[in-house]
């Protein structure tokens, strides 16, 4: 009976949907819910003993840390000179890394001369070379800006010229055969063409900037996250560590969030 | 403004592409150019429109183009080409813009052309936003806006449906017939090159020579869409070019 329904079916079956997907959708929720699911797991480890307080500290515990760092007012003490050197080394790579990196899409003779130099350059640790910085720039503020500029330049000019390589080239023959001057073809195609290889690039270059910043305070800085991060971490004071530690993820979100708002605003028009 | 082709050849590398193309394209007339697939009609269309180089031979220009032309000579790409991230508006604006063309008087042309076009009601969408024949009728647009004395379209409705392609046609001739301009148009399809071709030219295949050369008379308007005179025309045609095609194809099956 079942078998003859089977093969003769009297009710129409709609069609089975398998399209959509592969298409990035905003689900913010998300991201909240799986950090609350692990920060509740952690507190209850911790709580019940599962988890060793020497293994890890309390979250509840960190909040605390955190609530008196925040009234203390060293949180911002701490704060500000990390923003400040970030944002100054950050912009500073970014900004030369972005502009090499249309030099070198756009001129043979600077691609040949500096792509071999900027591969050469990018494997190297920019921390190991924080002495050199020093001895260069002097141990004040001057050493942090570039070990932070320098090593958001790099990944920045890949990222760059990758993108000005990737601009259609039909376009830019089109911007050609009206007579678009040399100029308005580079500013008004290749470089709105460049901006979402740009954008990405930005991404990794900024999250590598914060690393750096922490590498930078490690070394003579009275105030900073980095600095406050390494004192915690010399007194194995784990709840002033995790403490500096999400200060740094929330600086991570940060920076990752002005992007995403910066790519919402300018690539609208991308399928 | 007419141009004249003068004994055109053509290498890409050890590819011979065209072989000593001699033509002239009179000004005011649409030329079409069929041929069998790979026999150099893109590239021909490319080295009229300055934007590549014969191995050997001349694109010349004979007298000058009117005064209140912009870019003499302005193609229509078969792929639309058109900046993504710009508006229907300021893809078309993106053309004025260079020759100093702002503000107000930007406007009038930009609005002229967009109704000519029937575009009015879209010159703030974004290409994803439009489909195909609409973002061919934005390069048309766009093309009409710098005033081309030869218009060199490339292919210009093979991305499209028929009856789109029927429409645009209709369009095409429409904006002729109220003011004639001269025109280059590589097609695959016969039937559009009997619609608007006022001469035909049929290169062979690879390397690309001048095989014949069909003059059509009747004027554009009265062209119908199953014309039995021009549907003859249009099979004289095919049997020309059905040996060449058949041979081409079988080339590239050896290749
Ligand atoms: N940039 C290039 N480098 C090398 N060979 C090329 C290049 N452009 C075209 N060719 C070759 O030249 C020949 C003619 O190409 P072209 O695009 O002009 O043909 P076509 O007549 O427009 O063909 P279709 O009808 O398929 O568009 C082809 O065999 C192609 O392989
Ligand atoms: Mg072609």
């Amino acid at each position: 009976m079942s078998d003859t329904t089977l093969r003769t079916p009297t009710q129409p079956i709609e069609i089975r949907f398998r399209g959509g997907g592969f298409v990035p959708q905003s689900r913010r929720w998300v991201g909240m819910v799986v950090f609350i699911f692990i920060v509740l797991f952690i507190q209850w480890g911790t709580q019940s003993g599962l988890i060793s307080p020497l293994t890890l500290p309390q979250p509840a515990d960190i909040m605390t840390t955190f609530v008196e760092l925040w009234q203390s007012n060293l949180l911002f003490a701490h704060l500000a000179p990390s923003l400040s050197r970030l944002v100054v080394g950050a912009l500073f790579g970014a900004s030369v890394g972005i502009a090499v990196g249309i030099m070198i899409g756009l001129f043979s003779y600077v691609r040949e001369g500096l792509v071999p130099l900027v591969a050469a350059i990018f494997p190297i640790p920019k921390i190991a070379l924080l002495p050199l910085f020093v001895i260069w720039f002097g141990i004040g503020e001057g050493s942090k800006y570039a070990l932070i500029a320098f090593g958001t330049f790099t990944p920045t000019v890949v990222a760059t010229y990758g993108a000005v390589d990737n601009v259609d080239r039909s376009l830019i023959r089109m911007g050609q055969s009206f007579g678009l001057s040399w100029f308005s073809i580079v500013r008004k195609i290749v470089l709105p063409g460049a901006m979402p290889g740009i954008l990405s690039g930005l991404r990794i270059s900024l999250a590598i900037a914060i690393i750096l910043l922490v590498a930078a305070e490690m070394l003579g800085a009275e105030y900073g996250i980095g600095a406050y991060i390494l004192e915690a971490g010399s007194l194995y004071d784990l709840e002033r560590l995790f403490a500096g530690v999400v200060i740094l993820s929330l600086l991570g979100l940060l920076t990752s969030g002005i992007i995403g708002f910066t790519e919402r605003r300018l690539l609208g028009w991308r399928v | 403004m007419d141009i004249r082709l003068d004994g055109i050849s053509h290498f890409y590398g050890a590819t011979e592409v065209l072989r000593d193309v001699t033509q002239d394209i009179p000004s005011g007339k649409i030329v079409c150019l069929v041929g069998p697939s790979g026999c150099g009609k893109s590239t021909l269309l490319r080295f009229i429109g300055g934007l590549e180089r014969p191995s050997k031979g001349r694109v010349l220009q004979l007298g000058i183009p009117p005064s209140d032309c912009l870019n003499p000579l302005t193609f229509v790409f078969q792929d639309f080409s058109l900046l993504p991230w710009r508006s229907v508006r300021g893809n078309v604006s993106l053309v004025l813009e260079d020759h100093g063309i702002r503000g107000k008087k930007a406007q009038t042309i930009i609005n002229d052309v967009l109704r000519r076009t029937k575009l009015s009601d879209f010159s703030r969408a974004l290409p994803k936003q439009l489909s195909g024949g609409m973002k061919q009728r934005v390069a048309i647009a766009r093309a009409l806006a710098v005033n081309p004395a030869v218009m060199l379209l490339d292919e210009p409705f093979s991305a499209l449906d028929s009856q789109t392609c029927e429409l645009l046609m209709d369009d095409l001739i429409t904006l002729w017939t109220r003011q004639p301009f001269t025109a280059v148009y590589v097609t695959h399809n016969l039937t559009e090159a009997v619609r608007l071709g006022h001469r035909i030219i049929v290169l062979s295949r690879r390397p690309g020579m001048i095989h014949e050369i069909k003059e059509i008379d009747r004027p554009l308007s009265e062209r119908s869409y199953a014309d039995p005179e021009l549907e003859t025309i249009r099979k004289e045609l095919w049997e020309l070019m059905r040996e060449e095609a058949r041979a081409a194809d079988e080339e590239l099956q050896h290749v």
